[in-house]
């Protein structure tokens, strides 16, 4: 067991030493903590329904989610909608189609239709926000990460949604020896990745978003709700794959105890 | 194999086939009743793990290929699919590019164990050498295979990666062209690679089993590194190897497992999930981990030219491993200063890795030369020199005895 012990140490020195990112960002994200951290972590449903809210009455403005539908807010391990809350909601949007003789029209969404971008393309979204473009927002909370490190990533995770919540809830006044540099519209925001000048102004603000279950609806609470949700729609399997995995592992842990006993049982004789 | 085979067909439709094709009499000879060497310890069974993991990748491979898309404006789109809409997608999709880690994780053990053991060492070097040609074809397969999503960094990657063959005098922007399908990384470049990285790993597979062949020829190597003197000295292969192999599988497969299931993106760049982009260049672009240390060797040499040769020349040694340790002891364990080194020459690949992930500049760029210089020093100066110099320790008279000794040492 103790040459099994140095094999691990071998593969978890190699693993320590995989891709080591950089700081972009002037800050590290703010650690908050969420309900679907950990092995046994899941997604809190009326956290997600919150944060459903919070991108469509304000991120759904200029940011597309191009590669949810509208059906997937029912689907299990997400929001928990039910199917007619999801038709509901999505009839709430206007989808760009074709009629039976061919012309383009505008319908009322369907829970098959994905959610429809504000912007025709990706021209006319950087023309409308002073040539930056508002990035996709389906993989957000995959595609960014919170803090570097790689021993700090293996045991904090990467930090997608901390990095959405603190970009949120970082807006500041510049300091003043920046102050000078500030582009014209741009803000000061020293969570974001790219420099510490953000074409997005601040999106959220206390009270903005009106919750139906009554929960809090400071900035804070609105942005961690948000950063919830984008961490669905980037992993939206996440509860499942945790499952299988446990029980995977169980079974693994079971067969490995039995090739051990084998093996010692077969080996006894020959040392 | 030494000695005629041990199968006897028992019934008569058996006999009618062996006399035809003695392929159950091959399998029982090789996969069965192959001596091995009884003092093999965990180090060894890497072998097996890497064959998993080859069938591993595979089969969630092919099935990745039945709901994949390899065009560019839709090959991220078609991965998404993979993830969100195909049942236990996410699932084989996270084993293959978990596996592909894994995979190199168990070839980094594998190749160290035969550094340290000598199992280069005559009348083994064949095997090494096609080893060797196992280990580029992997990291050709997995370069080509890191494209296919069209992530950001996939866009970038196979850029500067492809990037390299321009340094090549005279012809370079030709073939770069040629290897691009075009002027520039885009769609043309996508399907070549879709397609190469679906055939290489059948060639891999076909290199794997010549691998096997020029293994049974001489046998394995073992710790202490002297030959099997008798058939005391080894064990069948089925049940001793077979058990025991598969438990190191199944521990290696846990590990592989908690990646895959709670920590499916840690070995991944975010930026790769990021649809590509011509005209946003990520802010480092780097490799995955198991190409850090060559991309430092590379990044180390100031000039183009000679940094492409400097990077291809530290894999390519490899072959040359079995002439340039002039010790006449295989084992390493028999080996003090030979040893000592070894564990240097680990620490310098290492620390090459992390010189590889950080960006080249300031103390870096430095001691990545440094690392580069030892690097090619190991095998063109040291491993030589010791070989001549060092004094080894006494050799057991068998692998029997060394066993004996050992189990009666630590009753």
């Amino acid at each position: 067991m103790k040459k099994l012990a140095s094999i691990l140490v071998a593969a978890s020195a190699l693993v320590a030493f995989s891709g080591l990112a950089h700081a972009e960002a002037e800050k590290s994200a703010k650690p908050v903590g969420f309900s679907f951290e950990g092995p046994f972590g899941t997604f809190d449903k009326g956290q997600l329904q919150r944060g459903y809210k919070v991108y469509k009455e304000v991120c759904a403005a200029c940011h597309s989610m191009k590669f949810v539908a509208f059906r997937n807010l029912a689907d299990k391990g997400g929001p928990g909608f039910t199917e007619a809350q999801v038709k509901a909601l999505a009839a709430t949007f206007k989808v760009h189609d074709l009629n039976d003789k061919g012309e383009a029209v505008d319908r009322v969404g369907l829970p098959s239709d994905y959610f429809p971008s504000p912007f025709a393309n990706d021209d006319a979204a950087k023309a409308a926000n002073g040539g930056a473009l508002p990035p996709d927002l389906s993989l957000i909370t995959k595609s960014r990460e919170g803090w570097h490190g790689t021993f700090n990533q293996l045991v904090n995770g990467i930090g997608g949604p901390q990095y959405v919540y603190s970009l949120l809830t970082g807006f500041e006044k510049e300091p003043e020896d920046v102050a000078k540099d500030k582009p014209d519209g741009k803000y000061y925001n020293p969570y974001f990745q790219n420099g510490i000048w953000i074409a997005m102004p601040p999106p959220l603000s206390d009270g903005q978003v009106t919750f139906d279950d009554g929960a809090p609806n400071k900035l804070e609470d609105e942005a961690k709700d948000v950063a919830a949700f984008l961490a669905w729609t980037a992993e939206p399997k996440m509860e499942e794959r945790k499952q299988v995995g446990f029980e995977v592992l169980i079974y693994l842990a079971i067969l490995a105890g039995l090739l051990y006993g084998v093996k010692r049982k077969i080996w006894a004789a020959i040392h | 194999m030494s000695g005629p085979s041990k199968y006897q067909p028992t019934t008569a439709l058996g006999k009618w086939f062996h006399e035809r094709l003695p392929i159950v009499a091959f399998a029982k000879d090789h996969a069965m009743d192959f001596p091995t060497p009884k003092n093999l310890n965990y180090w060894w069974t890497f072998g097996g793990i890497l064959a998993v993991m080859l069938v591993v990748q595979i089969i969630t491979g092919i099935v990745l290929v039945m709901h994949y898309t390899p065009e560019a404006t839709l090959a991220f789109s078609s991965v998404e699919h993979i993830m969100r809409d195909v049942n236990y997608g996410w699932m084989i999709r996270y084993m293959h590019f978990n596996g592909a880690s894994f995979f190199f994780i168990a070839v980094y053990i594998h190749m160290f164990r035969g550094m340290y053991y000598g199992s280069y060492k005559a009348p083994r070097e064949v095997l090494w050498m096609i080893g060797v040609i196992i280990y580029l074809i992997m990291m050709a397969t997995a370069f080509m295979g890191y494209v296919l999503p069209w992530g950001n960094m996939s866009f970038w990657g196979a850029k500067v990666i492809t990037n390299l063959f321009s340094a090549i005098p005279f012809v370079g922007t030709e073939i770069t062209t040629w290897l691009w399908g075009g002027y520039a990384v885009d769609n043309p470049t996508l399907n070549r690679f879709f397609s190469l990285h679906y055939l290489l790993p059948f060639v891999l597979a076909g290199v794997v089993i010549l691998h096997i062949w020029a293994l049974h020829v001489p046998g394995n190597n073992n710790p202490t590194g002297i030959e099997v003197k008798s058939e005391k000295d080894t064990v069948p292969f089925h049940p001793y190897y077979t058990m025991k192999d598969g438990f190191a599988i199944v521990v290696f497969l846990i590990v592989y497992a908690l990646f895959v299931f709670y920590g499916p993106n840690y070995m991944g760049e975010p930026v790769n999930y990021t649809p590509a982009n011509p005209l946003s260049t990520p802010a480092h672009i780097k490799p995955e981990w198991y190409y850090l240390p060559f991309y430092a060797i590379l990044r180390s040499i100031p000039n183009k030219l000679f940094g492409v040769l400097a990077m291809f020349s530290s894999i390519l040694i490899l072959l040359f491993l079995p002439w340039l340790d002039t010790s006449r002891v295989r084992s390493g364990k028999y080996r003090p200063v030979f040893k000592l080194e070894f564990w240097v020459f680990a620490a310098v690949c290492v620390a090459l890795g992390y010189i590889g992930s950080k960006p080249p500049d300031g103390a870096y760029v430095l001691w990545g030369q440094v690392l580069t210089v030892y690097y090619f020093a190991h095998f063109i100066i040291i491993l030589p020199l010791i070989g001549l110099l060092e004094q080894p320790k006494v050799l057991p008279n068998s692998i029997s005895d060394d066993v004996l000794a050992h189990s009666t040492a630590s009753k």
